[in-house]
């Protein structure tokens, strides 16, 4: 049953690097081949791990960006400055190396297809990763996206968004620092307002997935609540420089 | 980089948690020994130093604390009054 607890030891699975594609100038989505996978859902994460030739290790935590498609794990990874493990994988990583995955895991901040109501989708920056995942199996749900980037060279899966865009997916995207000449779109952070514009109404009990930086996350949380949603019906993750 | 750009949430964790507990614990709901709150562990807040600190998102509190070093895992969880998951 989805979401059940299943009883077992998660351990590290060797994967080896199938594609790397550029999405922007500072992010990239890696897609790994990792035999004996057993399957995920959209919202669900891993955990990465590089070892060393010292033995030195550090790990990460990357939301999946697609669904699930044999043993084809797809990740769209930002560079962070200093980070230990994105600068690999945004810099260095080539078809064919291999490094370690734990996964899938994640429960709360997942899609449950059931939910009859429509789905709104808030990302922030690379906090649009699992909401791609979502979208791109979103099926015939209603669902709005609401994604906040910086400039129009930011936006992460841009061409993808302008081609599935209409019909049941309503794309709203705010710059929040530059635009281009000509950007008719919309220019300010995600508040209350915005929302209240763009996202589906209260009384239509929309299902909230918002994932970004802590304080995007938070804002909108509170924002959404605020307008009234039911703060059961919205999910949050917060996104940064994570793992252990 | 802001003190609030470091917080994240238990969401974070569950890779470590999963392989500590043997199951998925995001869903699994803790309650807070020092206010009574509960609530699904993926929601809690999520410091993360030298290793993984969870904090009640309510009262501030420290549920959890993990630390990693190479293949051995240190969990210090007296902050927690209860764990509940479906093991069904």
């Amino acid at each position: 049953m989805a979401g059940a607890a299943v009883l077992g030891r998660l351990g590290w699975r060797v994967a080896s690097i199938a594609d790397v594609r550029p999405e922007t100038p500072r992010v990239k989505t890696i897609a790994l081949d990792v035999p004996g996978w057993p399957g995920h859902r959209a919202g669900q994460h891993v955990d990465i791990r590089l070892t060393a030739e010292d033995g030195y290790r550090a790990e990460r935590s990357y939301s999946i960006a697609a669904p699930e498609d044999g043993g084809r794990v797809e990740l769209t990874v930002e560079e962070v400055d200093d980070g230990e493990v994105s600068p690999y994988l945004t810099a260095e990583a080539r078809a064919g190396d291999e490094l370690e995955i734990r996964g899938p895991v994640g429960g709360y901040f997942v899609w449950d297809s059931d939910y009859p109501g429509p789905i709104l989708l808030v990302g922030g920056g690379s906090g649009v990763v699992p909401l791609m995942a979502m979208i791109r199996q979103r099926g015939a749900i209603h669902t709005t996206l609401v994604y906040s980037a910086r400039t129009l060279e930011d936006v992460i899966y841009r061409d993808e968004l302008e081609r599935v865009a209409g019909g049941g997916l309503d794309v709203v995207v705010t710059l929040t620092r530059t635009q281009p000449d000509g950007w008719t779109g919309h220019s300010r952070r995600v508040d209350a307002d915005l929302l209240a514009e763009v996202a589906p109404p209260p009384e239509q009990r929309p299902l909230a997935f918002v994932c970004g930086p802590t304080p995007f996350v938070e804002a909108v949380a509170l924002a959404l609540v605020d307008l009234g949603h039911d703060p059961g019906l919205v999910k949050t993750e917060r996104f940064g420089p994570t793992g252990t | 980089m802001t003190v609030s750009d470091l917080v994240l949430d238990g969401n974070a964790a569950a890779g470590i948690l999963h392989a500590v507990y043997g199951a998925e614990m995001t869903l699994a709901v803790g309650t807070c020994d020092a206010c009574d709150t509960d609530g699904p562990v993926g929601a809690v807040r999520l410091y993360r130093s030298a290793g993984l600190v969870l904090r009640c998102p309510h009262c501030d509190a420290v549920l959890m604390k993990i630390v990693t070093a190479g293949e051995r895992v240190w969990v210090d969880s007296r902050g927690l009054r209860t764990l509940e998951l479906a093991v069904g």
